[in-house]
């Protein structure tokens, strides 16, 4: 079973992995937290209500969210195609993936933005600082570890989903453990690549809770 | 002392709430001058909070009008509103500091809003840590202050961009008896080295006693009374004056006959003005309550006596403590 080419494959599995979750994952926060920031903001206490936008996100966020990620890969395929010029392989999925963490993403952000306590933000208010201030100087530094936090849960549920995507031609480990687990009937590797993942979220997860711990002045 | 500083006309505020329109503020009218310390006070859900968001516009007033430094807010751009608000400082009850910068660069924030430099920034920062007592502390995180610590950090904050006013909003309501008596010390200190006109807001009677030269009082969405300190406290007019600066009459209530209050200052504490009138009148009176209050700086003594039974003679008594000059006031109603 270790043969030279399955464990070449699993490594190059392995990093495809990874550059599908974290490509796709930088790529979800340049749209999902932006959009996080506007739904906080644009909310009815927030500090530049513009209720119509912050109703309108809110429905689009909801739409994407609410579509199984199996399926909202297929629907893509189009988007997809349009974009990378192909359905195949790692770089292929990162566009689905993009489209179904983005929204979640956003929804994490506004969570995290949300615990800032509002009496911080009104005191940044009167000492005559711009909603566009309050947010980088006061909103985001304020939720940091909670932010970080967030983003562990995040990129975890983005690694997930990138396993899915064998399924429909994407690389990476997912893809290994469809065909040799799923259609071959090879366990043992199969158990490897899952393996394999397991150690991922973990080392994502516990790394995200210590940067947010060390990060976090309040204790 | 001359110009209102603070000067608000005819101000309402209402909010829109599920169950219809709520009146929070109706028909309020103050001036504040320069350089006094000027005290709102009212229980809780008397509209203080909302009145003083309305000096600097973190509410908008349904109607009427905020004057700040003979400028009408209203009529300000939001820029130059930002602008406005550089020169008035606040602060909270409770605190309201950036959990995430320390102390040093929390003072350093308005800085940073204003766009003043970070070594200039830095700098008055740590003068001003100076001025509140807590230079050794410019490299704590807020978490590992005390309440009062926390206070002096965010009156330190409060006063970086040198604003003309520094509003309080129930600053010492979370603090215990002590460390309340150091931060209002502080404050009054402020307010003398640096002449910073200071509007506190409190529900606690003693703050006003001990650091404020005029007050108001809010009752029910409407200023009941407005005056000097000493004014209210020797001669109260509103029932809401009452109710604050005589809490204790609520204990007297059981007492069915005339009682009237007599007020003393320093002046008039030295005569035996009570034995001498039970001499005199030869019919005893019934003290039921006496208490001394420090009254920025000055003492003030008050007594609640039971008038005798006789007509005649209560009227006369009065008469005669009046003719002491004495502030003399029949208490009934809530006593």
């Amino acid at each position: 079973m270790f043969d030279p080419v399955i464990v070449k494959m699993l490594a190059e599995g392995f990093l495809e992995t990874l550059y599908m979750t974290f490509v796709s994952s930088a790529v979800a926060y340049l749209l999902g937290l932006p959009l996080g920031i506007v739904l906080v903001v644009t909310d009815k206490g927030g500090i530049r209500p513009i209720p119509w936008l912050n109703w309108f996100l809110g429905v689009v966020i909801n739409l994407l969210r609410s579509v199984p990620f199996l399926i909202l890969l297929i629907t893509v395929i189009p988007i997809t195609r349009f974009i990378t010029g192909t359905t195949l392989g790692s770089t292929a999925t990162i566009v689905p993936l993009v489209i179904a963490a983005a929204p979640f993403i956003a929804r994490l952000v506004e969570s995290s933005l949300k615990e800032v306590d509002k009496g911080v933000i009104e005191a940044a208010q009167s000492m005559g600082a711009s909603p566009l201030q309050i947010v980088f100087k006061v909103m985001l530094p304020e939720a940091r570890p909670s932010l970080i936090v967030g983003s562990a849960i995040a990129v975890t549920t983005i690694l997930s989903y990138s396993a899915m995507t064998g399924f429909v031609g994407g690389g990476g480990l997912g893809d290994i453990a469809i065909r040799y687990g799923y259609y071959r009937y090879q366990t043992g590797i199969m158990l490897i690549t899952v393996v394999l993942l397991v150690i991922i979220v973990q080392v994502l997860q516990e790394l995200g809770m210590k940067l947010a711990k060390i990060s976090d002045k309040r204790n | 002392m001359s110009e209102p500083i603070i000067k608000i006309q005819d101000l309402s505020k209402s909010f829109d709430t599920p169950d219809g329109e709520i009146k929070v503020l109706d028909g309020i009218n103050l001036e504040i001058y320069r350089g006094e310390i000027f005290g709102i006070i009212g229980v809780s859900g008397a509209g203080k909070s909302t009145l003083v968001r309305c000096i600097n516009f973190l509410e908008r007033p349904t109607s009427g009008k905020v004057f700040f430094d003979g400028k009408d807010l209203a009529s300000l751009s939001q820029k130059e509103l930002y602008r406005t608000r550089q020169s008035m400082g606040m602060i909270f009850q409770q605190f309201n500091l950036l959990m995430q910068r320390t102390a040093l660069d929390n003072v350093c924030f308005p800085l940073e809003i204003a766009g003043t430099d970070k070594k200039t920034a830095r700098k008055k920062a740590k003068e001003l840590l100076e001025l509140v007592g807590l230079p050794d502390k410019a490299n704590s995180y807020p978490s590992q202050l005390s309440g009062g610590q926390r206070q002096r950090v965010a009156i330190a904050r409060a006063l970086a961009t040198d604003p003309k006013v520094l509003l309080c909003d129930e600053a010492t309501s979370a603090l215990d008896p002590s460390t309340t008596r150091e931060v209002l010390a502080l404050l009054k200190d402020i307010n003398k080295r640096l002449n910073v006109t200071i509007v506190v807001i409190t529900h606690e009677m003693k703050v006003v006693e001990e650091i404020c030269n005029r007050v108001a009082i809010i009752d029910s969405h409407l200023i009941a009374e407005i005056g000097t300190v000493e004014e209210i406290f020797a001669r109260p007019k509103s029932q809401a004056a009452r109710r604050l600066f005589y809490p204790e009459g609520k204990q007297l209530a059981l007492h069915g006959d005339r009682c009237c209050r007599i007020v003393f200052d320093g002046n008039s504490a030295s005569e035996p003005v009570i034995a001498d009138m039970v001499l005199r009148f030869r019919t005893t009176v019934n003290i039921l309550f006496a208490d001394t209050k420090n009254i920025d700086g000055k003492a003030f003594g008050q007594i609640v006596i039971q008038l005798p039974q006789e007509e005649g003679v209560a009227d006369r008594m009065i008469e005669y403590l009046k003719a002491k000059g004495l502030a003399v006031e029949e208490v009934e109603g809530f006593v």
